[in-house]
């Protein structure tokens, strides 16, 4: 857990006719094998961020290395075999007619043998669990769908890093779940260490590790349970706690007597449940 | 309304037309439209009209479907006919009424113009309803691959292609959005004065057009990040196979041609 993966030093990033730097002198390290989640309000620096790591923009001052390899100009190609992204939009990052076509795209890209490619495209696409969709055209899969389509695209590059950069944003509920539980199980089977950006502390709180993000500099970092109790801090922030955290705060405020925190709702009831068993 | 509309889309299925090699149907159809032109009496017609219903008695593509696709290009085509029924002034004098005369060479050339019109739409309607969006492109680079030589982005053009065809779908769903949204701010896409109806489409082309340019932005950037760097060094997912059944296809569609030139006149 301690073996970082991409390192940050001191990384600035300001876009053209900007006062401000919209990535404010950041560093921290991602470690391998594990879920972090950057959260922050629009505006925050955290896409900025996502496409720094990706060589998609380059720091005006600063150093990322991905596995103690300068991320430049030279090496944005290999970085970018090694950190995979998926953006916000469903349809606008899906560029095969078909849904293979689409997981093959990257491996097109990288001059992988055809005998290889048939290989990769099926085992990535049976990871995310979209294998009996393979001749599918796009418009006909559901936003969560079309997401596990673009995960597989990066998986079959085999990427050390997954960047999630505000993947679930435009998804129903069940869309969003499907794509957590994904990214959950491929953490587990092939050992990939999660970026996720978002605004979504929900989404965050099944991370292991949380960076707040405010006005392009880190506000905060630890573990879900640490950062959710800032509460109100959060909220000054613009983010929107976790319903479960929110009840449960309320509850403790009338004189219930819980547990501190509660990241999810299951854990709320199952709390709740012991105390009136209890009672 | 979108629904209905036929070109550029594919229809799934098993028939002999969809395994056939998109480069065997993308040069027949190319033969076709030349060849077309080499009809020019009954028996030419006849002819060709054949061959087009064999290819699409092959496609399997039920009938409902394609005369309900081809609807607007019917109407053309009734235009077509009548431009050429009163306009052409040769022959006998068949009918008579007021200022509206129709001869003999009117009424051949009209029926003739929109039969050739038709066989022509009927053929290349059957590729792209037969062919998917993306092997066609995959056939059309293949084709025009020689053409590198002479400096033709041949592989960004055929990327351009399937990527425009990809969009497609998803074009049309905005844009039925973009009507419903604005149809519910009390814009008329369907009724009153044409003119008013033009004016309509003015608010539906602005966000239409402003989220396309969107879109073509995240698209870049998402395969910029897929590691896409041009054509050089890349490999193919898809593999075109010609078999002898193509070989079929090109001898047929050649027959056509010798026939075609022995029997017009």
């Amino acid at each position: 857990m301690n073996n970082a993966l991409v390192q940050l030093e001191q990384v600035a990033f300001k876009y053209e006719g900007q006062e401000k730097n919209a990535v404010d002198y950041v560093s921290f390290d991602i470690y391998e094998g594990e879920w972090l989640a950057i959260v922050g309000h629009n505006g925050s620096g955290k896409s900025t961020l996502a496409k720094l790591l990706n060589g998609l923009l380059f720091p005006q001052s600063g150093r990322i290395t991905v596995q103690g390899q300068p991320l430049t100009e030279e090496t944005v190609w290999d970085v970018r075999g090694q950190i995979g992204m998926v953006f916000q939009n469903p349809d606008n990052q899906f560029v095969g007619t078909t849904v293979q076509d689409d997981v093959a795209f990257g491996l097109e890209n990288a001059g992988i043998a055809r005998e290889e490619m048939l290989v990769r495209v099926e085992d990535a696409l049976k990871r995310v669990n979209m294998e009996q969709f393979l001749n599918q055209e796009p418009h006909h899969l559901s936003g969560g769908q079309k997401q596990r389509v673009a995960i597989a695209g990066v998986l079959a590059l085999r990427p050390r890093v997954i960047i999630l950069d505000e993947s679930t944003s435009m998804l129903d509920p069940k869309g969003r779940e499907e794509v957590l539980v994904t990214v959950r199980e491929l953490m587990k089977e092939r050992g990939v260490t999660v970026l996720s950006i978002t605004h979504d502390l929900e989404e965050a709180s099944r991370a292991d590790r949380m960076i707040v993000m405010n006005q392009g500099s880190v506000y905060s970092e630890g573990t879900p349970r640490e950062i959710f109790q800032l509460e109100e801090e959060l909220v000054k922030l613009g983010l929107d706690i976790p319903f479960s955290i929110k009840m449960s705060t309320l509850l403790q405020e009338r004189g219930v007597s819980l547990s501190q925190t509660h990241l999810t709702d299951e854990e709320l009831v199952n709390d709740l449940c012991r105390l009136i068993s209890r009672m | 309304m979108m629904d209905k509309m036929i070109f550029g889309r594919y229809v799934p299925a098993e028939s002999p037309m969809h395994r056939l090699d998109p480069r065997a149907k993308l040069l027949m159809v190319f033969i076709f439209v030349f060849i077309i032109f080499l009809a020019n009496n009954i028996a030419t017609y006849v002819v060709i009209g054949a061959f087009t219903l064999l290819i699409l008695n092959m496609s399997k593509i039920p009938a409902g479907f394609l005369i309900g696709g081809l609807r607007p290009v019917f109407y053309l085509i009734l235009f077509t006919f009548f431009l050429h029924l009163f306009f052409t002034k040769e022959g006998d004098l068949l009918f008579k009424w007021n200022f509206i005369e129709v001869y003999e060479n009117g009424l051949r050339q009209g029926i003739f113009i929109s039969l050739r019109f038709a066989f022509l739409i009927l053929i290349t309607s059957i590729l792209t309803l037969t062919t998917t969006p993306i092997s066609i492109t995959d056939g059309l680079e293949t084709l025009f691959n020689p053409l590198k030589k002479w400096k033709l982005p041949v592989h960004e053009l055929a990327l351009m292609m399937s990527i425009s065809l990809r969009f497609i779908p998803t074009l049309m769903e905005e844009t039925d959005k973009i009507m419903k949204a604005q149809a519910a701010r009390g814009t008329e896409f369907s009724t009153g004065p044409i003119k008013n109806r033009i004016k309509a489409i003015v608010p539906l082309l602005i966000p239409l057009f402003v989220s396309s340019f969107k879109r073509a932005e995240e698209l870049a950037t998402a395969m910029e990040s897929r590691g896409y760097r041009g054509g050089e060094g890349r490999t193919k997912y898809r593999l075109l196979k010609w078999e002898s059944k193509d070989t079929i296809l090109l001898a047929a569609i050649m027959v056509l041609t010798v026939l075609l030139l022995l029997l017009r006149s």
